[in-house]
């Protein structure tokens, strides 16, 4: 492998698992918060997708406005499924959560094959995001830097808002303390919204980004990316933003270089994860960078 | 008030009418209706075989498995590589040859059966020792990712699986008495192993895990030993119900496999062998019944265009809404008994059953 297409690869490698890293984001923040695996997640993602898609090859609005409807559209539907499928169960059993979560997954995906029929669809790519220009004898597109670029912004502003202000450290304090902050005043389910709200917003952004890599949407497209988001949450360790997105990141390059070396592997790639994911949970099944939780008796 | 040998002896006595009532119905079956009706009823006696194991995993012993598809997965591929014809198999890989050892092997139905359920719980047994560890929700992770695997492993090991083309003409060897005979066998164990000791054991590690390991149960073994059994049952569903589709490819045991397996236990209720049963009738029965708004209805002149894909969204929502509104199912934790049965007969003047 000569150094030009190893840079290639690392390129690769950091977009897809940036992506990977922004999704898992809206897991591990709900999962830290209400110890449930938001099912959904990879389907809100999958909507984002589609209201992009269909804002701007459909209805050939600006991509400006795509973004913003797609991202407004992804936020609301991921607000409604908590107010729906999950607010009526907080103080029920968690597992019943979980089969209400696996409910709406189920639900959207097979809502968006009626609405949107089941049919794969093409994205068209807007040209100066492909236009190929090279740095060193290394091709590069603007699409492949500018994933990574907007995941890294994304990922500043969001640390900020959990450690610099007061919703955020709202966030932190129920996901240690549900009941104790509830006292404390703090209206604990719209905080809880306001999680559920900021996870399908960064959702939609990949959800548009993975539109515009891989040109083309269909209704059981978050299934696959969703799954791997949450194992790679689980290996940062779930609970830590930072840790989803090194965990995404580090999936990323597992799947991406792991093919480039061994291109007999490719099609093994969807098993890679899954792997990682055993391997984690019983070595260290705190992940990278997660607190331990323990067991209450 | 009866005592309770005469009730015993009533109950016997019921429950050998109701079986001879039941044989003679699935004697009077398949002379009498349609192709399309005989496949529902078997998928009912599947289903609940399905249901029944990922019950005793789920259910009686509290272990959140999202796998169930990747066992049936096992069981299907075991008992149709055993069933077929060594020149069915030749015709059949395309792609790549059959690997040698496999080509020749040929073996009755119920010995193919006896196999899937044995291979699916050696590897239900060998996946279990390491994630049996976990708890709750990230054992349901980690077993929807085996399950992931399983298939993976099934597409890519073209000279033992053909691939992603699956395997074609499995001879429909799937009767009615087949079908409801494994349940009937399967009926009976579960109920004496939920009224041994061993179903005790399991209820207690359920409710409560340190409570059991305190009072000496050594639980990860009991989990083990449950997990394992419900694979075996997994497997034999597997095996059954790709010898009455008579095609089984690796796309037949995806996540959705699961999700409508544990619809019926959730339906039917968690930890009920009653329920699962209820469960398995209600679920198959409606999913087929749903084709209602695929298809197009005619009212008068007016003709409303089916609707495809619609039977998802509304099994799904009932999904939700069964978990929102009656967590506990229909029949709760609660068993069938004659007595509740009769009890309620008379409560409301005998016009209930």
């Amino acid at each position: 492998m000569t150094l030009n297409m190893f840079v290639q690869h690392f390129i690769n490698a950091l977009g897809l698992g940036s992506l990977y890293g922004l999704i898992a984001i809206g897991y591990t923040m709900v999962y830290g918060i209400l110890r449930l695996i938001n099912f959904a997640h990879g389907d809100i993602f999958m909507l984002g997708a589609y209201f992009v898609f269909f804002s701007t090859v459909m209805y050939k609005m600006p991509w400006a406005v795509g973004v913003g409807i797609a991202i407004l559209g992804a936020t609301l539907c991921g607000l409604l499924v908590d107010r729906v499928a999950y607010r009526p169960l907080r103080s029920a059993p968690r597992i019943s959560a979980l089969i209400s979560a696996i409910g709406v997954s189920f639900f959207i995906e097979n809502l968006a094959v009626v609405v949107f029929t089941g049919m794969p669809r093409p994205v068209v790519q807007p040209p100066m995001l492909m236009k190929a220009f090279s740095v060193g004898g290394v091709r590069l597109v603007p699409l492949g830097l500018m994933v990574p670029a907007i995941s890294f912004v994304l990922v500043s502003g969001l640390l900020w808002v959990v450690y610099k202000t007061k919703p955020g450290l709202a966030m932190r304090s129920i996901s240690h303390d549900i009941e104790t902050t509830r006292l404390m005043g703090v209206s604990v389910d719209r905080i809880i919204a306001l999680t559920f709200a900021i996870g399908s917003a960064l959702a939609a952004v990949a959800g548009i980004m993975w539109a515009l890599r891989y040109p083309r949407v269909e209704p059981f497209m978050g299934i696959i990316p969703g799954f791997k988001a949450f194992i790679a949450a689980v290996f940062g360790g779930i609970g830590s933003i930072p840790g989803a997105m090194l965990g995404g990141l580090a999936l990323g390059f597992v799947e991406i270089m792991s093919v480039a070396f061994f291109p007999k592997l490719s099609g093994y790639k969807d098993a890679f994860a899954f792997v990682l994911l055993i391997v984690i949970l019983l070595a260290k099944p705190t992940g990278l960078m997660g607190e331990k939780l323990e067991d209450k008796i | 008030m009866i005592a309770a040998q005469d009730t015993r002896t009533r109950d016997n006595a019921l429950t050998l009418v109701s079986v001879g009532l039941f044989c003679v119905f699935l004697w009077w079956v398949p002379n009498n209706l349609d192709g399309y009706k005989l496949r529902i009823i078997n998928l009912i006696a599947i289903n609940a075989i399905l249901g029944l194991s990922l019950n005793l995993i789920y259910g009686m012993t509290g272990m959140f498995s999202l796998g169930h598809a990747g066992f049936m997965a096992i069981g299907a591929y075991v008992s149709a590589l055993l069933v077929l014809t060594p020149e069915q198999k030749v015709q059949m890989w395309i792609l790549e040859p059959i690997a040698p050892w496999l080509a020749n092997i040929h073996t009755p139905f119920i010995a193919s059966l006896l196999a899937a359920g044995v291979i699916a719980a050696f590897f239900g047994w060998l996946i279990s020792l390491p994630i049996l560890r976990l708890g709750g929700d990230y054992l349901g992770i980690a077993t929807l990712g085996f399950s992931e695997i399983i298939r993976i492993l099934i597409t890519n090991f073209t000279p033992i699986t053909n691939g992603s083309l699956g395997l074609k003409g499995i001879p429909s060897h799937t009767t009615l008495w087949m079908s409801y005979g494994c349940l009937a066998i399967f009926l009976l164990c579960m109920v004496r192993l939920m009224r041994s000791n061993f179903g005790n054991v399991l209820r207690a590690v359920r409710d409560d895990e340190i409570a059991a390991r305190t009072m000496g149960i050594d639980t990860f073994k009991m989990r083990v030993l449950a997990f394992t059994l419900g694979c075996f049952g997994g497997g034999v569903g597997g095996a059954l119900m790709g010898n009455l589709i008579t095609t089984i490819d690796p796309k037949m045991f995806m996540i959705t496999q699961t999700y409508s397996l544990l619809m019926i236990v959730v339906v039917g209720g968690l930890g009920s062998i009653t329920g699962s049963i209820v469960g398995s009738i209600l679920v198959t029965t409606m999913l087929e019944w749903l084709r209602i708004v695929e298809n197009p209805v005619t009212i008068g002149t007016f003709e409303i265009p089916g609707i495809p894909g619609m039977r998802m969204v509304i099994f799904s929502l009932l999904l939700i809404a069964v978990i929102i509104f009656r967590r506990e199912g229909i029949m709760g934790m609660r068993e069938f008994s004659w007595s509740w049965l009769l009890g309620l007969g008379r409560k409301r003047g005998g016009a209930a059953k």
